[in-house]
């Protein structure tokens, strides 16, 4: 494999790599360059996989370009900076190795930017730095002379505010240059070290067969960082090489020399030294910061719980509260729509399918999509204000008497979201351990697929319309708490006994407030709302018209009743084989059908009541969902859903794991089955067992 | 001869001058890469509601560290100019 610096071939586009610290705007650079929609946030660790995208230069040639996760130093500590490192020493067969690379360094901070940039420069590759966020560099008194920098380093350096597309034109004719220069600075490598870098070089080229430049680069990460794994991932060092490392570490150490120390520090004395030339502070600055003054609150051992509770209180009441309206109107017009149907087409089983299968099944899921829109609304907020890294910093406490850090809590808050991007946001935690503990505990937190079951079981609790708001959203907090305290009840429990491990450290940036970008929480949103109507037409339809098979076939003899069709058909003997074992938590066999195929999708539940209740309906009208399930009995002719079983069941759901899909991610993650097959196995166990406690305690009560 | 302190025990508002620090643990590596150096200025902005861990200002960026470490890092404080 060839490692030295490729110049693009005329067949294809060259490509370019967007490297920078993370929360530096390699995103929102990257979106304004290619018009696609990465994630973006105002906390570190948003991105953790590399995405490719295609830019076009002003003369109109196709310029690919990828971006990455950010990192602080090449010597990666966790998963997402090892993605960095790979791709950019060609060690990824999926990702062409970058021609030239695009650093990013936020100007309001340009010393530790800098820190990576310096290592990069070592590559040899041609390299542009962009100087992101000089809207708010100038905001706070600081002057950054990019000619100067530029003049320092012999690279084109070129001033941005990537959020708001300025800077674009001038970085894109620079990446279209031909003649892009190579960096002249240079650096002294402490002098006790330098002989040992010449030689761990030389070896790397002849023994581990790395490019010349690249080589040097990795001389200088090993005696930077000492887990060789770090920097060479998972291809082992050659013995040689190795060998070299640990004899001169060997003498180091005899002569108290610290070599690493020695080596950051030079780095950052010649940042210090180019900073001073590059960096004006105009205006002292007075007092403390917007920033400072908003964390003095937010961060306050009183208020700050406050504001945490007042927004959580805000966002179920708006669900509950504002949803309404929009709600209706769905439910309303998918329930017009199916007896449009009925009166349209001539009765018999495709119609049947039309309107107890799909729109019975769909309709029932998509009634949902205004709340989830809340739910995705406030996530965002939290997301591009700053907050989630707040949030982090506060509940570290806690979550070390877990064993775990506050990192690991911005991939369980964005579980409430969905348990996927949280399991992927585990990719920013350094102990592996942790992050397997906080990837088996994630998918507790109740996500936005929940939610419908939730509403739908909380509207058959409390049907009377003269229920206070505050009961339900009582409710609906005591779930959310709930799947939260099992969620650290077993990471306690993980890291004690499978997965012990060091106490992690908590070392990571707060980046300053921002003001919400409206324009990307409402993308967020949207791009949420299709993936949900996508899953409403595809996976949600599809399992609505295969239930309604599984419930009209096989026939029952002609004269029978609606329930006694289901009670004989496929699927109603399924859910009678599941009855014995659900029976006991105080659901039949028409509810084991709900959970069976929940497996596929939590929202399943829905439509599946929707499937199998609503054939019970009457001819000419679909009834409401909740009027449904009210109306269903045991044979016996008690009623089903009781309060208890309503509430039994949300316990269920908060604690089953039932989603194909984060089963499908927890298994890429971790590289084997056997972690989703025991996630599996441990939540659903836990659902039963604590679900027998409940209803049979509720019982006893005489509920 | 300098007085040198505990960063753990630094007043919350006091900026100090780091002095001695670990040579290992990948805690101090970190800390260092991210330009916390002997040498550097910092300053304790505060501590989170139940008192650890604590963020500091280091180079123009604020940072999060736990006591634990931050036990580690000796400082010098800067006498408040008055
Ligand atoms: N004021 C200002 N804010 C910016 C600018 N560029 C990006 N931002 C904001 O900076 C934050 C981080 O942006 P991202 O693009 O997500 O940063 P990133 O480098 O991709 O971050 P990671 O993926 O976490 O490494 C977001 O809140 C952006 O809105 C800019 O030029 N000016
Ligand atoms: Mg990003």
């Amino acid at each position: 494999m060839s490692t030295a610096p490729t110049s693009p071939g005329p067949a294809r586009a060259p490509v370019y790599a967007l490297v920078g610290n993370p929360n530096c705007g390699k995103s929102t650079l990257f979106n304004a360059l290619t018009g696609l929609k990465q994630k973006i946030g105002n906390y570190p660790g948003v991105t953790v996989e590399k995405k490719i995208g295609t830019a076009y230069s002003q003369h109109g040639h196709a310029l690919t370009i990828i971006d990455l996760p950010g990192a602080y130093s090449l010597a990666a500590r966790s998963p997402d900076e090892a993605v960095l490192r790979d791709v950019l020493l060609g060690r990824r067969t999926d990702t062409p190795m970058p021609d030239r690379i695009v650093c990013i360094a936020d100007a309001t901070n340009l010393e530790r930017n800098l820190y990576l940039i310096h290592q990069i420069l070592d590559l040899g590759r041609p390299v542009i730095l962009v100087l992101n966020m000089m809207d708010v560099a100038a905001q706070t008194g600081l002057v950054v002379r990019a000619a100067r920098l530029e003049k320092e380093l012999g690279i084109p350096v070129i001033p941005c505010e990537a959020i708001n597309g300025k800077g674009l034109v001038e970085l894109k004719l620079a990446m279209s240059r031909h003649d892009l220069p190579l960096s002249r600075h240079s650096w002294e490598i402490p002098a006790p070290i330098a002989p040992a870098v010449s030689e761990l070089a030389a070896s790397l080229v002849d023994n581990d067969q790395r490019g010349p430049l690249i080589a040097r680069a990795e001389a200088l990460l090993l005696l930077t960082d000492q887990d060789t794994v770090r920097v060479a991932g998972s291809r082992p060092l050659s013995a040689r090489t190795t060998e070299i490392l640990r004899s001169w570490e060997k003498r180091w150490q005899g002569q108290g020399t610290d070599w690493a120390g020695a080596l950051v520090n030079s780095r950052y004395d010649a940042i210090t030294e180019l900073c001073t030339h590059v960096i004006e502070r105009s205006a002292v600055k007075t007092g403390a910061s917007v920033s400072d003054r908003i964390d003095a609150v937010v961060t306050h051992p009183l208020w700050g719980w406050l504001v945490l509770g007042g927004v959580m209180a805000a966002l179920f009441l708006s669900i509950f509260t504002l949803a309404q309206v929009p709600m209706d109107w769905i439910g309303d017009h998918t329930a017009a729509l199916a007896t449009w149907v009925k009166h349209t087409m001539p009765a018999g089983d495709l119609r049947d399918l039309v309107t107890d299968g799909a729109i019975g099944g769909v309709g029932s899921v998509i009634t949902f999509l205004p709340q989830i829109l809340i739910l995705f609304f406030f996530i965002g907020l939290l997301e591009s204000t700053g907050y989630m890294a707040r949030a982090a910093f506060i509940m570290d406490r806690l979550m070390s008497r877990v064993g775990l850090n506050g990192k690991s809590f911005i991939p369980m808050l964005s579980s409430y979201a969905c348990a996927i991007p949280g399991i992927m946001a585990t990719r920013t935690i350094e102990d592996t351990k942790d992050r397997l503990v906080t990837i088996l505990v994630a998918p507790l937190m109740s996500c936005s697929a929940r939610l419908p079951v939730y509403l739908l079981l909380i509207a058959a609790l409390f049907p009377s319309a003269a229920v206070p708001v505050g009961a339900k959203v009582a409710i609906m907090l005591t779930m959310y708490a709930l799947g939260t305290a099992g969620a650290f009840f077993f990471a306690w429990l993980f890291k004690r006994t499978l997965l012990k491990g060091e106490p992690p450290l908590m070392i990571m940036e707060l980046p300053p407030y921002r003001l919400p970008k409206m324009r990307d929480v409402a993308l967020h949103m949207l791009e949420r709302a299709w993936l949900f109507m996508k899953r409403a037409g595809t996976i949600i339809l599809g399992i609505s018209i295969i239930l309604w098979f599984l419930t009209a076939y096989p026939k029952a003899p002609a004269g029978s009743t609606d329930s006694q069709q289901i009670a004989q058909s496929f699927a109603g003997m399924a859910g009678h084989a599941l009855e014995p074992v659900i029976k006991p938590l105080g659901f039949d066999w028409q509810i084991g059908i709900g959970l069976i195929s929940s497996f596929a999708a939590r929202e399943v539940f829905v439509s599946s009541m929707g499937v199998i209740f609503n054939a019970e309906s009457s001819e000419e009208n679909t009834a409401p969902l909740r009027d449904a399930l009210l109306a269903a009995k045991w044979p016996d002719g008690r009623a089903l859903f009781t309060p208890l079983v309503c509430i039994t069941l949300m316990v269920f759901y908060v604690f089953a794991m039932q989603c194909m899909s984060t089963i499908a991610v927890v298994k890429r993650e971790t590289n084997s089955w056997r972690w989703p097959l025991f996630q599996t196995v441990y939540m659903t166990g836990t659902a039963w067992l604590v679900c027998l406690i409940i209803y049979q305690t509720g019982r006893a009560l005489g509920f | 001869m300098v007085e040198t302190i505990k960063l753990s025990t630094l007043a919350i508002g006091a900026s100090a001058v780091v002095r001695e620090y670990p040579k290992q643990g990948n805690a101090f590596l970190r800390l260092r890469e991210m330009g916390v150096l002997p040498g550097t200025t910092v300053t304790l902005i505060r501590t989170a509601p139940m008192g650890d861990p604590l963020e500091i200002k280091v180079r123009g960026y604020n940072l999060t560290l736990r006591k634990t470490e931050a036990e580690h890092v000796l400082v010098e404080p800067i006498a408040p100019r008055a």
